[in-house]
């Protein structure tokens, strides 16, 4: 029962012969449309490596059939740096070492932008602990992580902020 | 994972006519289907995607205070929409207290209500299940159970019921809608899910073809300020609950003139404390009054296995619940909802909570 | 794909802050040189390949512990659409090396089909091959197999029990220093204690993968692979090829912790498929078949027995363990070996016994037999002070080991003493209540304090690596290490750097493929230490012949400072007795006409060393715990941990070892065991959800003190491990701050809820 799908990936609309309607969006992902950054740690939605955006909202790929994703966009790993200049949560993850093995980086960083994009954790370490705990990190890096997300989510908002008058006491700028 | 037929119906009638036929599963989120799809618990004949179906996506506040929230909003649209999560509070609570936020994202109110057991024996394929297979028995009851039943449960069946969301469901006398063969028609909470019997474990009162598309919460603004949920589990985050208890109560000065209470983790449904809550009525809000409904609730309660504490536990977390739910419903939501572990935007009640 | 990474690639507006602040060689934070591919998803591990033609494998694991297969729906299988073959002990290709016998050095018995037994649960009985992962997937479940099933054993009770040959890799079974009935005789306080640790599984991120590519008899395997040329000689032993035949690619790893250092029989079958097909295969196994052909932490039942002086002074210390393995392999946790290098005791013994039972064979898991053994002696050891009506910290002081207990052997170097009082005076410990249960925070939970040693040996693998100085100046250094996270490949640039006297941004780094210099092994929290030693000399041999050429050079300024010798800094070559006179490594190749320079070396332990000196790296781990007093909840809520472990190559990185231990500490002491039903022998959580490795929501605050100590005898760059040793002494903390805070003395691991009612 061959069918196809549209689905915006990374910004590219493709539409997608699926010959199977069993294939989960991680599997199309990783072995149909080769983009492989979004990881398999556990394929039934208990680590969170394969957290991707659909309709910009943070989702376990594992547990969701790509057959239900008609007219859908998503976003992985792959399309989140804006060509060389890496996401806020790309670069603060590497500045505080909230990696280690690296396998599940990218479902922690797609993670942490869903969160950032879902604005219920505000600066409360605790907060952003418990809104990553879908994300399991065997290597122990959870600290990295949590730091990272907060420094992001500070790098974002001064990105966001208004450009001050000059002369203001606060004329700090995103760089 | 078996092949098995994918449609897409676009219309809620023509849903229901294709769920009729036998081998037939209804696909929202998928966050519990698929994965019991991926162990081999469920092989449908057949997939019906019903996560297009217009209409059962919003959150509707009716003229009588009430709100009808459809089938297919997500969790954490649930949990986070204002006006919800301020009428009702404990179960925005539960609701973020379930899963993880991947999972909340996708997850839908109807797909919550009808998620299975986790008990290791049901999506253990090799092992014997009444509640997968019935007829074929019940491998938990001398199996590793530390974790099963301790209200409600028979031979044929100690599994629990793995949903946070439908406990203050269960208090609240939810509604539930469902659009079946004969039309439309409505249950409460309490009567949609089964506990085993001395026959089998038949998990809920639905038909073939019956599709829930939503669920009705009456006003209850008289419990808003006194409402929460509170879970135990084995690691702080990202996990079922061991126990978990939700208790809401309408004061009157410092009587209790009404209260709702409920438990989860303990049987195979949600389980409501009418005793506990009858307990309650027109008592001073004492630490004593809480452990009298506490016992009240778990008159009946008994172990099914390796799992005698989990009934001490129940009662301490519904006195817990209760000390919390008096204290009043936290301006902010925790930073961890429904975690004993207190959170600086709301402390811990202190004085004679303790008793180790 | 490319397992190299050169330093373009690092994130560079990174890599530049830190080079410029602190200067990018050894001590120094870098960031990972391998970041940028890691949070772009542009790091390839081995299941991200996909040659042209692929077909993908799975297997089919056994649903029994014991007995045999009767019979399989093979042809149900191959109905499936996409199901190309079904490969099972009747159809199973021969294979060059007989699974029944041991690989040496370190190679365990494997099942690979030899035949229809079953010899546990989640044994591989068969593999499907398909066109497509969904197909071979259900083409695994229509096997449906049948089985003739013997009863399982898989407790005390039922399993077999035996006094083993030896212990862990090589280990002694026993081993007794002194009298220890003397010393018990002496003895005025006398502690008995037993500890059980529950069976532990890896679960490293990363499932084992394999993508297999024949090309006639050579064979190109990606793979996570922590002993890339120890596996190559395996898999042509097994498949009778040329070891050159075989080449391992391993640029990344999902994490191992020891799991992906022996091979396996999933990885080998699945090879084995792509022979037979003459099509590229791709096996990836699922989250719960890895609860079985791919190792875990053993089962340990533990005694100890501890006689104290009236001051408090270790007079006799018995540890013993029995440890539980497979019903065909030998490998048993050496836990009681922990109390070997710890404490002063004038008798010691340590010893161990065997329990075979129905499970796939245990191996080595992140401090193997440390790990264990430490949770059960630092219990004990806090007990034993606690007996003493001494503070736990004072206990320890009072037993410090001067030189090693049993041996008298000096140790190379043992900053523990200050690891103590750095740790302790960042916790606070001197304010700590002897009594337990004496402190309540603000919102009434119980709270308590609790430590523990941290020790790890410090193992050193032969290893090779090779460093070639560029007509540009710039280096290219190779050797095939393995990194699984702990940052080899910016840690070890960083030594080949100081060594070749570059700048590490300077020096292209090739890692994590076979056909490079052997690295040895990544385990034994060694690999720093060993790789980083050929690296060193590797860079120095090149060095030394590139200093040739000056000083024979008459148009050299170092012309004839042969005997005075000459320092390699930052691209240059300097007189040593006048730095005004020095030339580029470029301008010494650029005349000499040569286009590179190689420096090569083989590096291995000096024997002496180790005969000796006690070789070890230590710390002291402290926890603060929070338990709620009704309902038993339990929320680790600091770690202090601080540690020396000689020369420190990116602070960065090895707090992030430190980190990662001390959270493995953490879910061994509350987290971490794999339930097995006692009837069939089947693992009843094998998953990420019911086998509850910690969430963030669990990590409190951590911090790692890295305690500053020099050791020139350990190897010639000083370098200890840090990869286990965070794991030891941090259970025991949580153990005894549990029980500070409660009175409850839990002797069984993981701790749980119910153990505080």
């Amino acid at each position: 029962m061959p069918f196809s799908i549209s689905l915006t990936v990374n910004g590219q609309p493709n539409s997608i012969a699926l010959d199977d309607p069993r294939v989960t969006l991680l599997d199309l992902l990783r072995e149909r449309l080769h983009l492989t950054g979004t990881k398999k740690g556990c394929d039934r939605g208990q680590c969170g490596a394969c957290t991707v955006l659909l309709d910009g909202r943070r989702i376990n790929a594992c547990l969701t059939l790509a057959a239900s994703l008609d007219g859908s966009t998503v976003t992985t790993i792959e399309g989140l740096a804006n060509g060389s200049e890496l996401h806020p949560v790309q670069a603060a993850f590497i500045a505080c070492d909230g990696l280690q093995c690296g396998y599940c980086t990218p479902g922690q960083i797609m993670s942490a932008v869903g969160l950032l994009s879902e604005g219920h954790a505000g600066d409360d370490p605790e907060r952003v602990r418990e809104l990553m705990s879908g994300n399991i990190c065997r290597c122990g890096a959870y600290q990295g992580i949590t730091q990272a997300v907060l420094e992001a989510g500070q790098a974002i908002s001064q990105q966001n902020r208004p450009v001050p008058a000059e002369g203001s006491e606060n004329g700090r700028s995103a760089a | 994972m078996n092949r098995f037929d994918f449609i897409r119906p676009t219309s809620l009638a023509d849903a229901v006519a294709a769920g009729t036929s036998p081998g037939s599963v209804y696909l929202a989120a998928g966050t519990n289907l698929i994965d019991l799809m991926k162990i081999g618990v469920t092989r449908p004949e057949r997939v019906i995607d019903i996560s297009r179906l217009p209409g059962l996506d919003r959150i509707e506040w009716l003229p009588d205070g009430s709100v009808r929230i459809g089938a297919l909003v997500r969790n954490s649209d649930l949990a986070y929409d204002k006006r919800f999560a301020a009428a009702y509070p404990a179960v925005a609570e539960a609701l973020l207290s379930g899963a993880s936020a991947q999972l909340r994202n996708a997850a839908t109110v109807g797909g919550n209500l009808l998620q299975r057991t986790r008990c290791a024996y049901f999506q253990d394929t090799a092992s014997a299940c009444n509640r997968r297979e019935p007829g074929s028995g019940c491998d938990a009851l001398q199996g590793e159970n530390r974790l099963h039943a301790v209200l409600g449960w028979t031979e044929q069946c100690i599994a629990t019921h793995p949903s946070d969301f439908c406990v203050p469901l269960a208090a609240l006398d939810a509604m539930v809608e469902i659009e079946g063969q004969d039309g439309r028609r409505e249950l409460p909470i309490g009567a949609l899910h089964r506990l085993p019997d001395a026959h089998g474990a038949t998990e809920s009162v639905l038909a073939p073809g019956d599709l829930i598309t939503g669920l009705r919460l009456s006003e209850s603004t008289a419990f808003a300020a006194h409402a929460r949920y509170v879970k135990l589990r084995e690691r702080t985050s990202y996990a079922f609950a061991i126990v978990s208890a939700v208790a809401l109560l309408s004061m009157d000065g410092d009587r209790i003139k009404a209260s709702r209470l409920a438990l989860g983790g303990v049987a195979a449904k949600p389980w409501r404390a009418s005793a506990a809550e009858a307990a309650l009525v027109g008592q001073r809000a004492t630490r004593e009054a809480f452990e009298r409904a506490a016992t009240a609730a778990l008159g009946d309660a008994r172990p099914s296995g390796d799992n005698a504490f989990k009934i001490t536990l129940a009662h301490r977390i519904l006195v817990r619940a209760l000390t919390l739910a008096h204290q009043g419903t936290p301006k902010v939501l925790p930073a961890l909802p429904a975690s004993p572990f207190p959170d600086p935007h709301s402390p811990a009640p202190k004085g004679d909570l303790h008793v180790a | 794909m490319s397992p190299e990474i050169s330093s373009h690639q690092a994130a560079p507006s990174e890599t530049k802050a830190a080079a410029n602040r602190y200067g990018s060689n050894a001590g120094q934070p870098l960031t990972r040189r391998d970041g940028l591919l890691k949070v772009t998803g542009r790091a390839t591990y081995a299941a991200d390949n996909h040659p042209e033609g692929l077909v993908f494998a799975v297997t089919a694991v056994s649903r029994i512990a014991r007995g045999r297969v009767r019979a399989m729906n093979i042809d149900a299988a191959k109905a499936h659409p996409g199901v190309i073959d079904v490969l099972t002990p009747a159809n199973r290709p021969p294979l060059s090396h007989d699974p029944d016998e041991k690989m040496p050095p370190f190679g365990f018995r494997v099942e690979v089909l030899q035949d229809d037994g079953v010899r546990y649960a989640n044994q591989p009985i068969a593999l499907v091959i398909a066109e497509t992962l969904e197909a071979a997937t259900e083409g695994a479940v229509l096997l449906d197999p049948q089985y003739d099933v013997e009863p399982a054993r898989v407790d005390r009770a039922t399993g077999l029990r035996f006094d083993p040959p030896g212990v862990g890799v090589g280990g002694d079974p026993s081993t007794a220093y002194g009298d220890l009935d003397a010393g018990f005789s002496q003895a005025a306080v006398t502690l008995e204690g037993e500890y059980e640790t529950p069976p532990q599984y890896h679960n490293a991120m990363e499932p084992h993968a394999v993508v297999a590519e024949w090309d006639g008899d050579r064979v190109t395997l990606d793979m996570p692979n922590q002993a890339l040329a120890m596996s190559c000689a395996s898999y042509a032993a097994f498949f009778g090829i040329p070891v050159e035949n075989v080449t391992i690619r391993s640029p990344f790893l999902g994490g191992g912790f020891g799991s992906k250092a022996i091979i396996n029989g999933p990885q080998i079958l699945a090879i084995l498929a792509a022979r037979m097909l003459k099509r590229p295969v791709k096996l990836v196994l699922t989250r719960a078949q890895m609860y079985g052909p791919v190792g875990h932490r053993g089962q340990t039942w533990q005694k100890l027995r501890l006689g104290m002086d009236s001051d408090g002074q270790l007079t006799a210390l018995h540890h013993r363990s029995m440890s539980a393995t497979s019903a065909f392999e030998d490998f048993l946790e050496p836990a009681a070996n922990a109390s070997l290098p710890l404490y002063a005791s004038p008798a010691i013994l340590v010893e161990h016994e065997g329990l075979r039972l129905d499970t796939g064979t245990p191996g080595p898991m992140r401090a193997p037999g440390e790990a264990s053994g430490s949770a059960a002696l630092e219990v004990a050891i806090d007990e034993a002070a606690e007996a003493c009506g001494m503070d736990p910290l004072a206990f320890r002081l009072k037993n410090y080991a001067e030189t090693e207990p049993g041996t008298g052997k000096p140790f190379s170097s043992k900053a523990l003493r200050t690891c103590y009082a750095q740790g302790a005076a960042r916790f606070g410990w001197s304010r700590r209540p002897l009594s337990p249960g004496q402190m309540r925070d603000e919102n009434g939970l119980l709270v308590g304090w609790g430590m523990g040693t941290a020790v790890f040996h410090c193992p050193h693998f032969p290893a090779e690596a090779r460093a070639t100085l560029r007509a540009d100046g710039t280096a290219l250094v190779e050797t095939g290490a393995a990194d699984m996270g702990q940052g080899a490949w910016t840690a070890l640039a960083q030594i080949a750097a100081e060594a070749l006297g570059l700048d590490a941004d300077q020096v292209e780094f090739h890692a994590g493929l076979s056909t490079l210099p052997d690295a040895g092994v990544a385990g034994g929290s060694a690999h720093t230490a060993s790789a980083g030693l050929a690296l060193h000399q590797a860079g120095g041999d090149a060095i030394a012949r590139l200093t040739d050429l000056a000083v024979n050079d008459p148009q050299s300024p170092l012309f004839g400072a042969g005997n005075i010798g000459v320092i390699a800094r930052r691209g240059r070559l300097y007189r040593r007795d006048d730095e005004a006179r020095h030339e580029s490594y470029a301008q010494i190749l650029a005349r000499s006409g040569q286009s590179e320079i190689i420096g090569t070396a083989k590096s291995a332990r000096d024997p002496a060393v180790a005969s000796d000196h006690a070789l070890y790296s230590h710390g002291a781990v402290f926890a603060e715990v929070k338990i709620d007093p009704d309902l038993g909840q339990i929320r680790t809520t600091r770690l202090v941990g601080a540690f020396a472990a000689g020369r420190v190559i990116n602070p960065r990185l090895v707090q992030s070892q430190y980190f990662g231990g001390m959270i493995w500490g953490l879910s061994f002491a509350l987290h971490e065991e794999a339930v097995t039903d006692k009837r069939t022998g089947r693992i009843m959580n094998a998953d990420l959800a019911e086998y509850r490795v910690p969430v963030n929501a669990d990590i409190p605050p951590l911090e790692a003190i890295l305690v500053d100590e020099e050791d020139a005898i350990v190897n010639p760059i000083g370098v200890k491990g840090v990869g286990e040793i965070g794991i030891t002494g941090t259970v025991g903390a949580i153990a005894n701050a549990v029980w500070h805070a409660t009175g409850k003395r839990i002797r069984k691991f993981p701790i749980r809820i119910e153990d505080m009612l």
